[in-house]
């Protein structure tokens, strides 16, 4: 089933509806008046200059920082603590997976809070961890794996628990050319057949148009607010050289590149 | 790997070399009579005498009893540091009401103490090990509140994303991150306890222990010989409690960024 095709097919039921929201730190404004509304299944792409509040927005989503202004929904339901459905990706894997467990034992902690038991656990870890391609790994400890095998433990310990919403902060940002391509690739693999909802924030415009239905663009601080919104549609299952040649993807690219400048000159 | 382990001989070998050099100077100046014998007798009968006390029960007793109140009063330091720590480190309400007793306390020198305890608890065991536990507390404590303070919000931020709680945090996060710097006030305190120990048994006097056996040596004519092979005694066991401490660290923590590269497999990006 190809991106566009799916896109139209979900596009009724919301996931994830934010209304005015505005986030600050004492006088220094955040964000702005953010409204949003993101429907199941959808991959969500926030792109933005640098310290533009992106990371900022991705944590009042987790619930990991209370909305100083507006609401927002998940599923129908305001967001107060940390939601249950939810799954966080960050772009620092080194300080976000714990030294001290192995890989398995990383992955398996969130099944902690399922009341699973300790060979249900293992078993759990161990099919996802087979699914991101690290079914060798497991009884390794993190600092001994690559940088892009570290990001992929992330996301196996992501997906154990099954979310129906996937946050991911910049989740790439300080890989290499060609794991980032994997990774994104794995994403998308993933994405096709959960139809996990994702919010994927970057500040990368290429990557942004690749592994997003729609991407989202904000200003540059201080009070952020989104200045363009657009659907993605490109033919076919996205190829890391054949999508990327699609003239649709460099217009595409270009428009996201010119909403990003833009706000960026004024 | 081949380069570090070349180094680490490099150093096993000066640290060799400078050890015979210092003893050397000892035995060569009691040798040629550049001071009298019984201010400092030749290296080698000082080491001949603390191996010879090494077949002598009644020595052995008094080994035995200062290193039961060096475990006991570094036992109790740690029962209450750790706890402590935690507790000041995790509610900074409480760091900050008992921030100026901790400061006015902490610069008072622990064996300055031993005339008031021992007034107080008498000249026992009980003396030594409050004074030991009281010393040892403190290196514990700040490490305890230090290593919590270190610990990266993004863990904690991790654990709280996939929905745990305030107590799991402790428990997941700050605890097995702050573990490695626990430990290395333990082994700080280790080496402030058998002073301590040794210290405290050598002005009270009387009963049993290393410090005991030191003082009593020291009031003997031509005691020189065995006081300085108790005073080598003292040293070795701080050696190999110090060695077999940071033994235990490297293997219960290869994940610090220090013992990474030795437990094979740096991260590489």
């Amino acid at each position: 089933m190809s991106h566009a095709t799916r896109t139209q097919e979900q596009g009724t039921e919301r996931m994830l509806q934010l209304t005015a929201v505005g986030q600050h730190y004492g006088d220094h404004r955040v964000l702005h008046d953010i409204t949003l509304t993101v429907p199941a299944g959808q991959l969500l792409c926030v792109v933005g200059p640098s310290g533009c509040g992106k990371s900022t927005l991705l944590r009042t989503i987790a619930g990991l920082l209370p909305a100083r202004e507006g609401t927002v929904t998940i599923d129908g339901a305001p967001v107060t603590g940390v939601p249950d459905s939810l799954a966080v990706v960050f772009q620092d894997y080194g300080r976000s997976l714990f030294p001290w467990l192995t890989v398995r034992d990383n992955v398996a902690l969130p099944l902690r809070r399922r009341g699973l038991g300790r060979a249900e656990r293992r078993a759990e870890a161990d099919r996802i961890l087979d699914r991101v391609g690290l079914s060798g790994a497991a009884r390794r400890h993190p600092w001994q794996l690559s940088g892009g095998m570290q990001q992929r433990v992330a996301i196996a310990r992501a997906l154990v628990c099954r979310p129906t919403l996937l946050l991911m902060d910049e989740p790439f940002g300080s890989l290499d050319a060609q794991t980032r391509e994997d990774l994104e690739d794995l994403l998308l693999e993933v994405h096709r057949t959960d139809g996990t909802t994702i919010v994927f924030v970057t500040h990368d415009i290429d990557e942004s148009v690749y592994v997003g239905d729609r991407v989202v663009v904000l200003s540059p601080g201080p009070g952020s607010r989104i200045v363009r919104d657009l659907p993605v549609r490109l033919r076919g299952q996205r190829d890391q050289i054949a999508t990327r040649g699609l003239p649709e993807f460099v217009a595409l690219r270009a428009e996201v590149g010119r909403a990003v400048r833009s706000r960026e000159a004024e | 790997m081949s380069v570090r382990r070349l180094r680490g001989r490099q150093e096993l070998w000066l640290g060799l070399l400078g050890v015979l050099l210092a003893f050397g100077v000892c035995e060569a100046v009691s040798r040629a009579g550049l001071v009298r014998r019984s201010y400092l007798p030749p290296a080698t009968e000082v080491l001949g005498r603390a191996v010879e006390l090494a077949g002598d029960p009644v020595f052995l007793d008094g080994i035995g009893a200062t290193l039961r109140a060096w475990a006991l009063g570094l036992g109790l330091a740690c029962a209450i540091a750790v706890p402590l720590g935690l507790l000041l480190g995790s509610v900074p309400l409480v760091d900050t009401a008992t921030r100026a007793i901790v400061e006015l306390l902490r610069p008072l020198p622990s064996v300055a103490l031993i005339p008031l305890v021992s007034l107080l608890l008498g000249s026992g065991t009980e003396t030594e090990v409050a004074l030991i536990t009281y010393a040892s507390v403190w290196p514990i404590l700040f490490n305890t509140v230090y290593g919590l303070g270190e610990t990266d919000p993004l863990a904690k931020d991790t654990l709280r994303a996939f929905g745990f709680g305030r107590l799991a945090v402790l428990l997941r996060a700050e605890l097995p991150a702050t573990a490695p710097f626990i430990a290395a006030g333990i082994r700080i305190s280790a080496a402030v306890a058998l002073i301590l120990a040794v210290a405290t048994e050598i002005l009270s006097g009387f009963g049993e222990g290393l410090g005991i056996f030191i003082a009593q040596a020291g009031l003997a004519t031509d005691g020189t010989r065995d006081v300085l092979a108790g005073v080598v005694w003292a040293g070795t066991l701080g050696l190999v409690v110090n060695g077999l401490l940071v033994w235990g660290e490297r293997r219960l923590f290869p994940w610090t960024p220090e013992h990474r590269e030795a437990a094979g497999g740096g991260a590489r990006v």
